[in-house]
């Protein structure tokens, strides 16, 4: 007497359980892809007659002009490092209270909604809408740049570092209270020698996001070298183009090793 | 016992040598900074720097009250929006699965060549923001939601990609020697060894990236890329500001919900 075993085996499902789910699930996710690329209007023609101009920029690319327009892409570059460092430097000293007053063990509730408001403003809109505003107010040119990403940046560093304070070991602000230190002095001696390698960390990695975005808003007139590469796509001049886009890459990525290097070293 | 009193009666942190490296560190990232300043300035206008309050007033005047009556027609450029940001993070994750297999240490076919290459995929599309390659895509195959898709799928690739291979790389060894051990190929080893490990992150990584792509997918239009964006730059041009305070109430709204649906979604996953 021998009993059957199955000869084959087939994975057991791994995420969603329940058959019929998995099969709804999977036919919803077929009609939504059926009617979205059902709207979904392409002009081939112009597709077509768009890909010899891709080409061109692949060439462009891959041989890019770093000198008929050096000038103009020397003078983006420059706006937007000085655009990037000093936004983050402002950004960050002014996200230190917002941060305090967003932590819960540290501030009074009303103190606390208010800023946990300001982080949500600043979290939920774009840093290119914001840009769109401020150059509307405060004209074109780098200034407006540098207004947006401060903004930005304190809503980053602000939530990540309320949410830091509020990890804190709570034991050692005890030891300071006891010792009957005020508000400041708590602050300066058991949560800022906490929190203060984190915060570097998160200011450097600022930096780093900081520099990408001010590539972004000189399309909207925020200054920087969006601008210059704005305009070099409109004249068609992809050779030019190539040529930022490869700056941006380099710089992104020594800014990228680099801050990781430092926080390494920092910490 | 008078030896005692040769120590500092002052307690502090440090020495004198690293506080005042500490302090010359701050020095120059002060003097750093206004160099900076002086040099991103230079060019700044200040008359229109002290006149932005009154334009702010002005612009706050006129947004308000919101053109509730012009929702309906921002539906179809919504439902064009939330395509973008779908459709483009199904093409990103789809390129970014062979990138992140090629860039993971122990899945790749060759470390010396293939990984590298990998490796500036990432990078090159990471350090490049959705709208740049939008404002490429448009020059080249012209505006509309293809141009959007494309940038989307493009600049999701570094981002699925490196989280992936990070992943990938942090899979337990010993289920895939086990696998190794039946006698299984290459494929069956990747298909049974190392991903079922990464299943439950990819689809975390996915969803937190299509909630990105909405966000990001909202601003494409303003350099011709099609769906929401494109409605604000028409309103903008014309400066039809209460149609703009719709616009970004729903663009709000928006970013909320896909937010809330990506928190409940990875929290069900992992």
């Amino acid at each position: 007497m021998s009993t059957s075993y199955p000869t084959t085996w087939r994975r057991p499902p791994q995420i969603i359980k329940d058959r019929t789910w998995r099969i709804g699930l999977q036919i919803a996710i077929l009609v939504y892809l059926v009617l979205a690329v059902g709207t979904l209007e392409v002009n081939w023609q112009r597709v077509a007659v768009g890909l010899e101009r891709g080409q061109r920029f692949i060439m462009g690319f891959l041989q890019p002009d770093f000198t008929s327009r050096w000038n103009d892409i020397y003078r983006g570059l420059i706006e937007s490092l000085t655009m990037t460092l000093t936004s983050t430097v402002i950004g960050v000293i002014l996200s230190i209270p917002v941060g305090i007053g967003a932590a819960r063990n540290l501030a009074p509730a009303p103190v606390y909604y208010f800023c946990r408001a300001i982080i949500a403003v600043s979290r939920s809109l774009q840093e290119v809408i914001i840009a769109i505003f401020l150059v509307a107010m405060f004209g074109f040119g780098p200034f407006a740049g540098f207004l947006t990403l401060s903004f930005a940046t304190i809503g980053f560093i602000a939530k990540l570092l309320a949410d830091d304070i509020e990890e804190i070991d709570e034991a050692q602000a005890e030891a300071v209270r006891s010792t009957g230190a005020s508000w400041l002095q708590l602050v300066n001696y058991a949560i800022q020698p906490q929190v203060m390698p984190r915060l570097i960390g998160l200011s450097l990695y600022r930096l780093d996001i900081n520099f990408r975005e001010s590539a972004v808003i000189g399309i909207v007139g925020a200054g920087g070298i969006g601008a210059t590469l704005n305009t070099a796509i409109d004249r068609y001049e992809y050779d030019s183009a190539g040529a930022i886009l490869l700056i941006i890459i380099g710089i992104v990525m020594i800014a990228e090793y680099g801050s990781s290097y430092l926080r390494k070293f920092l910490q | 016992m008078s030896e005692i009193t040769h120590y500092k009666e002052v307690w502090s942190h440090r020495t004198p040598r690293t506080r005042l490296f500490m302090w010359l560190g701050w020095l120059a990232l002060v003097a750093l900074f206004v160099w900076c300043w002086q040099l991103m300035t230079e060019n700044t206008i200040w008359a229109f720097v002290w006149d932005a309050p009154r334009q702010a007033s002005d612009i706050g005047s006129r947004m308000w009250p919101p053109r509730l009556s012009y929702l309906p027609e921002l539906m179809q450029p919504l439902w064009d929006t939330i395509n973008i940001a779908t459709l483009g993070t199904i093409g990103g994750v789809i390129m970014a699965v062979p990138v992140a297999f090629m860039a993971a240490r122990n899945t790749t076919p060759s470390a010396t060549i293939l990984r590298p290459i990998a490796l500036f995929i990432i990078v090159a599309s990471r350090s490049i923001n959705a709208l740049i390659w939008a404002l490429l895509l448009v020059a080249i195959i012209g505006p509309g939601l293809l141009a959007g898709i494309i940038a989307i799928a493009l600049r999701s690739i570094g981002f699925v990609g490196k989280l992936l291979y990070e992943a990938i790389e942090e899979t337990d060894a010993r289920q895939v020697e086990a696998i190794a051990a039946t006698g299984a190929s290459e494929a069956q080893i990747l298909n049974y060894g190392i991903v079922p490990q990464v299943m439950p992150a990819f689809w975390g990584i996915s969803v937190f990236r299509w909630d990105i792509n909405i966000r990001e997918s909202t601003i494409l239009g303003l350099v011709g890329a099609g769906g929401i964006g494109l409605k604000l730059q028409a309103s903008l041009n014309v400066l039809a500001w209460p149609q703009v305070t719709v616009i970004l109430l729903l663009i709000l709204a928006t970013v909320v919900f896909s937010e809330w649906v990506s928190a409940k979604v990875r929290h069900a996953i992992i």
